[in-house]
């Protein structure tokens, strides 16, 4: 572990991308930031730009025509950053596997920007708001083995 | 001078890519624009490829918050198409999932819209009792977002007496604390200076529109799916079409809010009144060929879908119209005028859902062809394969 991997495991400020989802998994995100299950308490939170963000929440089966938009989220987030898959469109574009307009899965088109981007898979269609921090705080709990 | 402001695609305050474009003349409104595409994943495509009970699942994930809206909406397509009955029982199971959908969807956008305004209280608050609704359904269909109780027919699960019987006592907590919420919001002096008169909606400019769902009927047009091609079991309900006049923000916040009550109270009523024993499906064997519509009055509005069969296990053609398609125009008419710290919640006032909305795309380099023409094109081609001159909706008004 070196002192960017603590950063970023101490407390994750999260960034919502979403690039063509129905919905579900974004407001199962927004959900964890309500007093029910209340994200803030591993140091979670939502920002409003992705210089600001440590951790990508991408949702959806990634569309043709917000592909260069997310490619352009990926440039400018501040990096070391890692990028959170989120759902099963997310993860491996599920139902959305055969559609025209979907260049998908999420790896793809991370791998084609910068291969050294880090991707964390939360599967579920939805995934529920307990399967998000859990996803969440595993995968922050493996990145102190990592050096970024 | 004029100068435009890009809201979106990614904005801090959107759960979805939404892209408005606000043509601004100092801190006026003058023009408002709007962007689609980046939702449109091609379910209307991939709908042609699954059989008639596979479809009810792709639908369902059109739009994550009305997830029971558009599998009902087909399955009203289907069976219309098919003259298929469906069990008492069933249609009550039916009723009971859309009410609570209505619940959960206009609390998230009651608190959607509190933080659109920069007053997260309401956000909070809202959204905690929310999670009241989506235990309940939880409880009841075993998920708590995508259901996946509809099929052409009936309904995929049962719901036991004692799950129903269990729903109760959260209802009850639930209706109090919705009672002390929209009291708490209507009430409140800050959000009335910023609501009330804002983003005027007149009559006349509904009608023109055709705006759906809340936003027509906080414009004083009682326009409702449930009333006006009554399915599922609302016409054995006691409840009315909640309407205003004023057609401002706070009217159809105010309308929203009234709406969930009434969606608490037939809830209730239909606890009470649901049979415990009976078939829920009717297990259709086969769709015949030939066409049919559902309309299904989601929370944003009428939801329509068409379905064409030809006698296969497919459907030929699957059309789906969202009701934010229709209400989009709105805003030339209620953000024109505004100032731009307004244009936020007038925006969000209609509830803009864009993964349902987004049936199309505009092909890149292909800008010249105007899709209007294309389309009149198409119309006009068809009628002269069909041999027809007019179209059946002339037909009707020449009669």
């Amino acid at each position: 572990m070196n002192w960017k991997s603590w950063g970023i495991s101490k407390s994750p400020w999260l960034y919502h991308v979403n690039t063509g989802s129905c919905n579900n998994c974004d407001i199962e995100i927004v959900d964890c930031l309500t007093p029910k299950f209340d994200v803030e308490r591993f140091g979670g939170k939502l920002v409003g730009s992705p210089r600001h963000a440590d951790v990508l929440m991408v949702t959806g089966p990634i569309t043709r025509k917000s592909k260069p938009r997310f490619e352009r989220v990926l440039e400018a987030a501040a990096k070391p950053f890692i990028v959170a898959a989120v759902g099963t469109c997310a993860c491996s574009k599920g139902m959305f596997h055969d559609a025209y307009n979907c260049v998908g899965p999420v790896r793809k088109v991370t791998e084609a920007a910068d291969e050294d981007i880090m991707v964390l898979n939360i599967p579920g269609c939805p995934p529920r708001p307990e399967a998000i921090i859990d996803g969440l705080v595993t995968g922050l709990d493996q990145l102190k083995e990592v050096k970024l | 001078m004029a100068t435009t402001i890009p809201i979106g695609p990614y904005h801090p305050l959107q759960e979805e890519p939404e892209h408005y474009l606000l043509t601004v003349e100092e801190e006026e409104v003058i023009d408002v624009d709007v962007q689609i595409g980046y939702n449109h994943r091609g379910i209307e495509k991939l709908s042609e490829e699954k059989t008639f009970n596979q479809v009810p699942f792709l639908v369902e994930r059109v739009c994550g918050i009305c997830s029971h809206s558009h599998p009902y909406a087909y399955c009203l397509a289907v069976e219309d198409c098919g003259d298929i009955e469906v069990p008492e029982r069933a249609k009550y199971i039916r009723t009971l999932i859309g009410e609570l959908e209505r619940i959960h969807s206009h609390l998230l956008w009651a608190g959607l819209a509190g933080h659109f305004i920069g007053y997260d209280t309401v956000f909070m608050w809202a959204w905690k009792y929310r999670e009241d609704v989506l235990d309940l359904l939880e409880l009841l269909t075993g998920n708590r977002n995508a259901y996946a109780m509809m099929k052409p027919g009936g309904v995929q699960r049962e719901i036991k007496r004692e799950d129903l019987e269990g729903a109760r006592p959260t209802l009850q907590t639930l209706k109090e604390k919705s009672e002390m919420l929209y009291n708490a919001i209507l009430d409140d002096p800050v959000l009335k200076a910023r609501l009330e008169g804002v983003g005027v909606l007149p009559e006349e400019d509904a009608r023109a529109f055709g705006a759906l769902g809340p936003t027509s009927r906080a414009s004083g047009i009682p326009a409702d799916a449930r009333a006006d091609f009554p399915y599922g079991m609302y016409e054995e309900l006691d409840w009315q079409v909640i309407t205003r006049e004023a057609g401002d923000t706070l009217a159809r916040v105010e309308v929203r809010l009234l709406e969930t009550l009434e969606s608490i109270k037939m809830t209730e009523q239909i606890i009470d009144e649901m049979p415990d024993e009976g078939s829920i499906d009717s297990e259709p064997e086969n769709v015949p060929a030939g066409e049919g519509i559902g309309n299904y009055e989601a929370p944003r509005g009428e939801c329509f879908h068409y379905v064409q069969s030809d006698g296969s296990n497919r459907p030929v053609r699957h059309k789906i119209r969202a009701p934010t398609f229709m209400n989009f125009p709105t805003y030339k008419s209620t953000c024109v005028g505004e100032t731009v710290a307004d244009a936020t919640i007038i925006l969000a006032s209609v509830d803009p859902c864009y993964s349902c909305t987004e049936r199309a795309i505009s092909l890149k380099g292909r800008e010249d062809v105007d899709l209007l023409e294309l389309s009149e094109k198409k119309t006009a081609d068809l009628k002269e394969e069909l041999g027809v001159n007019k179209s059946p909706l002339e037909e009707v008004l020449d009669e």
